[in-house]
């Protein structure tokens, strides 16, 4: 039997990329503006719903389909293509994995439908990679937990209305015991600060939450309280497969440009494609990215199907699909020659784009960690 | 008796130049298969015509003047022809390819129960008077020879543009007969509630059938636009005017602007960088005038000329003016 | 309101190329879509439903693979779908497949019909006012604007130098123009409930036909002979005075019919 879904989705999601995504790619780069407007698209078809059941307003589509769409969007845009990726995986995705029936009531309609756009607070200034060494603070309270700290280096921050935030709520036995929470912005004492200046996915929102004394009513505890390290860390592996399906796609979108342009230029009366050294280094690319998509859907399949291998899975797919994106988008830019410098061409903006895949959400150490430690652990 | 007729298209009571074209055609075929030309003149206050439509080569004009055809309608229209056709039976009915022509025909056809072939841009005949229709598909690739063997009248819609015009002869005799429709009018329910006369929309150039494209080589694009019009083209541009903020961007040819195919493509002073031959190499057929002639679009025009862009562009609105 | 959308198949024929060797069409890996105007019909179809309300019903006539283009309907927000098929249709000229498709028509029932204006493939628009004749309905064919108040349909009628604004009640059938509107993208949610949608199949046994009007033997119109473009080889330089090469540039241009 024919799987029309399938097709009619990748159809939709390339027609859609080339149409709107591709266009305004140079544009909010170069602006450093958020894309708005595409994202309001996005919410019209859907797109923010893939993976939320349908009685709760979403497509009930599974995460093959989610991570197509990250991928074939960041084909063309890398900022793009992370919106929807923090939306879903760092925002719905904890929600309906860890929300009573209430939360996920209340939240996931205007998630699915995009009226709301998703974020998540982890990071802080003292707490990356360590991202166990939590200061900002919920205090419980009679009727609500008292939110204080700040937090760094948020996608969508600012643009999102809602927000999953891990904070510190006591003492556990082995260190802080930390929560999460489901935060709203508009709520007194949530503020937004420092919009980071940065070399890639320029148009996506980055930017510090600041929390002074934000009361977040206890129905707003996402999970149990004390497992906010638990979901912060499950939330990420989930979140790796979106930035492992970006940098996919950033890598696809480098060698589709590479390989239209080295059939049109011509350098000693031959195009650029006639030279040996150009077909190897095409090879390579195309292998590198091919073996890339093949660890990022099997992560996709192991979080679809709750496998025990999933933070070893996402681990890999994120490690390699990013240090991929990296060396094929370079080569692409090398490939292009002079006009690959220039920002005439838009390989210079996928390379810039590239990099930061190798250091959010877990930079590329840490990807080896968790997979040597998952190793060395039997 | 094999008779050829043609629906005269008026718009305004000013015969539209298909409906000469197609006399034209006809008269022709009926020299080749011993056939008379009927022409049907159908308006509100069309009698005038009759007599340029006799000039212009038909033997018969068959008038329908009616205050019901002011403005036209599917309806009424299809109900005049259709009695004459079914009155007199002719052999062959032919439309202009416009608007009109591609309204009226298949609702004709299907009430007629006969073959219809649309948007021709060849016809032969033979002996017996039997049409052979020849026109393009698949968007111009392939090329379908029709014939509708079994019925008739065989029925055509023309391409405008493509049949010559008729050289008129003011002391040719023929024919008019006023025609009388008995007509259903409870059948003619579809209202005109407003008609506007408008002047070109747009222009997009990835629409456009001929392009007149400018590249550094023409300094003033004045004349560009004169000739695209003359040629009922679009303007298009190289990047170099783009970036010199002499055409606007919408305009620009090529792989930071848009690839358009055009069924002719008239680059004047464009030397075919590889970013602009990528947005038109696949037009249909390529002219390029330039002064260098070791630029590179020589190396894809179907017909090349060095010598100045400007100048030549001079001369061709000249030539047309004149025509 | 029930409206009936007709869209076709087709090749899409930007991307068929001539092979210079063998002068045939290459059609090989060149992708099916839907029509460009049949899709804007549905785009015209939803958005009445949306303004009006309305149920949409989407059908098409060609073989099983036809069905993509159905679900790709359905997917946009179409209610139901159908595919009229059946090896007794194959061969129909415009004339036979607007009877077939007119009989499909009258057994479904429908308020207003949609088509696009013509089909990329055969460029014949002549299906839509064939179908109309024979419903028996009035028709408005090259709409650039559709409306719907109560029972009257009101178009905006595009010709080359004029437009006219026409009002017919329904039943009535209306072909679009393709720049009408922007026909929307398909969308997650219908993609995945299209899943659980059938396809109603509609054969012969179906409808009420003359087997003499359908097919090939109700077909008045014969492919006699067929030829791909010769491709325009001459690729000549001339060095000439702006005059000389002005005429030239004309009797080239009308020898294709190009001016």
């Amino acid at each position: 039997m024919t799987d029309y879904k399938t097709i009619l989705f990748e159809q939709m999601l390339k027609d859609f990329a080339e149409n709107e995504v591709k266009p305004l790619a140079q544009e909010i780069d170069e602006e450093e503006r958020f894309p708005a407007e595409t994202v309001a698209k996005m919410a019209k078809l859907g797109l923010f719903g893939i993976i939320i059941p349908r009685q709760y307003g979403g497509a009930g589509a599974g995460y093959r389909e989610y991570i197509f769409a990250v991928e074939e969007i960041s084909k063309h845009c890398g900022t793009t293509g992370v919106v929807l990726s923090a939306h879903t995986s760092l925002c719905a995705a904890p929600i309906l994995e860890f929300g009573t029936e209430e939360q996920k009531q209340k939240y996931l309609p205007d998630l699915a439908t995009g009226r709301k756009l998703g974020g998540f607070g982890l990071t802080e200034p003292n707490a990356g990679t360590d991202a166990g060494n939590q200061q900002t603070t919920a205090v419980e309270l009679e009727d609500c937990y008292l939110l204080n700290g700040s937090k760094i280096f948020i996608t969508n921050g600012g643009e999102a209305a809602t927000y999953v935030v891990i904070a510190v709520t006591g003492k556990g036995p082995k260190g802080p015991e930390m929560s999460a929470f489901i935060v709203e912005k508009g709520w007194e004492g949530f503020t937004f600060g420092k919009h980071e200046k940065k070399m890639g996915i320029r148009g996506s929102a980055t930017c510090e939450l600041i929390f002074e004394n934000v009361r977040v009513p206890k129905e707003n505890l996402l999970g149990k309280r004390g497992e906010g390290f638990k979901i912060a860390m499950k939330t990420l592996d989930g979140g790796r497969i979106g930035i492992a399906a970006q940098a996919l796609g950033i890598a696809e979108g480098a060698l589709d440009t590479t390989v239209a342009y080295v059939k049109s230029r011509k350098q000693f009366g031959r195009p650029l494609s006639a030279f040996q050294n150009t077909q190897f280094q095409l090879a390579d690319m195309a292998t590198k990215t091919a073996a890339a998509r093949a660890l990022v859907y099997i992560a996709a399949d192991a979080k679809q199907n709750k496998l025990p291998t999933l933070s070893v899975n996402a681990a890999q797919a994120k490690l390699f699909a990013s240090e991929t994106a990296m060396e094929v988008t370079t080569k692409a830019v090398q490939l292009h020659g002079g006009y690959g410098y220039t920002r005439e061409y838009p390989v210079e903006r996928m390379m810039r784009d590239a990099k930061i895949t190798e250091i959010y959400e877990g930079t590329s150490e840490v990807q080896r960690m968790v997979i040597s430690g998952a190793l060395l652990k039997k | 008796m094999n008779r050829i007729w043609v629906f005269c298209e008026q718009r305004d009571n000013v015969l539209q130049p298909v409906a000469l074209e197609l006399m034209g055609a006809a008269r022709s075929l009926a020299a080749q298969s011993e056939g008379t030309v009927g022409a049907l003149l159908l308006g509100s206050g069309v009698s005038p015509l009759a007599q340029e439509l006799i000039a212009c080569g038909a033997d018969t004009v068959y008038v329908v003047d009616d205050e019901k055809l002011a403005h036209y309608t599917t309806e009424a229209y299809a109900q005049a022809i259709c009695q004459m056709v079914r009155e007199e039976n002719p052999a062959s009915l032919l439309f202009g390819a416009t608007s009109i022509g591609r309204d009226l025909a298949p609702r004709i056809s299907a009430r007629l129960r006969t073959g219809l072939t649309a948007d021709c841009t060849k016809l032969e005949i033979d002996e017996q008077g039997s049409l052979f229709m020849t026109r393009p598909a698949f968007g111009g690739n392939l090329f379908a020879t029709i014939i509708c063997p079994n019925s008739r009248p065989q029925m055509s819609t023309v391409r405008p543009g493509v049949m010559p015009k008729p050289v008129r002869d003011d002391s040719r005799q023929g024919e008019i007969v006023p025609v009388t429709v008995a007509w259903q009018t409870e059948k003619l329910c579809v209202r005109v509630v407003e008609e506007t006369k408008e002047s070109q929309s747009v222009e997009n150039i990835e629409e456009a059938k001929l392009l007149v494209s400018c590249g550094r080589g023409v300094k003033n694009t004045e004349p560009a636009f004169e000739l695209a019009k003359k040629m009922k083209g679009t303007v298009s541009s190289s990047r170099a005017l783009v970036d010199a903020g002499i055409m606007e961007q919408p305009r620009q040819v090529g792989q930071t602007g848009k690839t358009v195919r055009p069924q002719a493509y008239l680059a004047f002073g464009i030397s075919g960088a590889i970013q602009h031959l990528a947005g038109m190499e696949e037009s249909e057929y390529i002219v390029a005038i330039n002064t260098d002639k070791n630029a590179p679009i020589f190396k894809i025009a179907n017909l090349g000329i060095v010598a100045d862009a400007a100048a030549v562009m001079k001369e061709l609105n000249k030539l047309l003016e004149e025509a | 309101m029930k409206i009936i959308v007709c869209i076709k198949q087709v090749p899409n024929t930007t991307e068929i190329k001539i092979d210079p060797v063998t002068n045939t069409l290459k059609r090989d890996g060149v992708p099916s879509i839907i029509n460009p105007d049949d899709k804007t019909a549905i785009e015209a179809a939803l958005r009445l439903k949306e303004t009006n309300g309305a149920t949409v019903t989407v059908i098409s006539m060609g073989p099983p693979q036809a069905e993509k283009a159905l679900r790709e309907a359905l997917a946009m927000g179409a209610d139901e779908a159908f595919l009229i098929t059946d090896r007794a249709f194959g061969g129909s000229d415009t004339l036979a497949t607007s009877t077939i498709i007119a009989g499909a028509i009258e057994k479904l029932g429908a308020d207003l019909v949609l088509c696009g204006r013509q089909a990329i493939d055969g460029d014949t628009a002549q299906v839509g006012p064939q179908i109309a004749e024979h419903l028996g309905i009035p028709q408005i064919t090259y709409a650039a604007d559709l409306s719907c108040e109560g029972n009257c349909i009101r178009v905006k009628r595009q010709f080359e130098d004029r437009y006219q604004i026409l009002e017919a009640d329904m039943p009535c059938l209306v072909t679009v123009l393709a720049t009408m509107e922007k026909p929307r993208y398909m969308n997650v949610w219908d993609i995945v409930a299209q899943d659980e949608k059938e396809i109603g199949k509609i054969t012969f046994a179906d409808l009420t036909l003359d087997p003499a009007r359908i097919g090939l033997n109700g077909s008045p119109t014969k492919v006699k002979s067929t030829a791909t473009k010769q491709f325009d080889k001459t690729i000549e330089t001339l060095e000439l005075d702006p005059a000389e090469a002005a005429k030239t540039i004309v009797a080239a241009l009308q020898k294709r019919h190009l001016l």
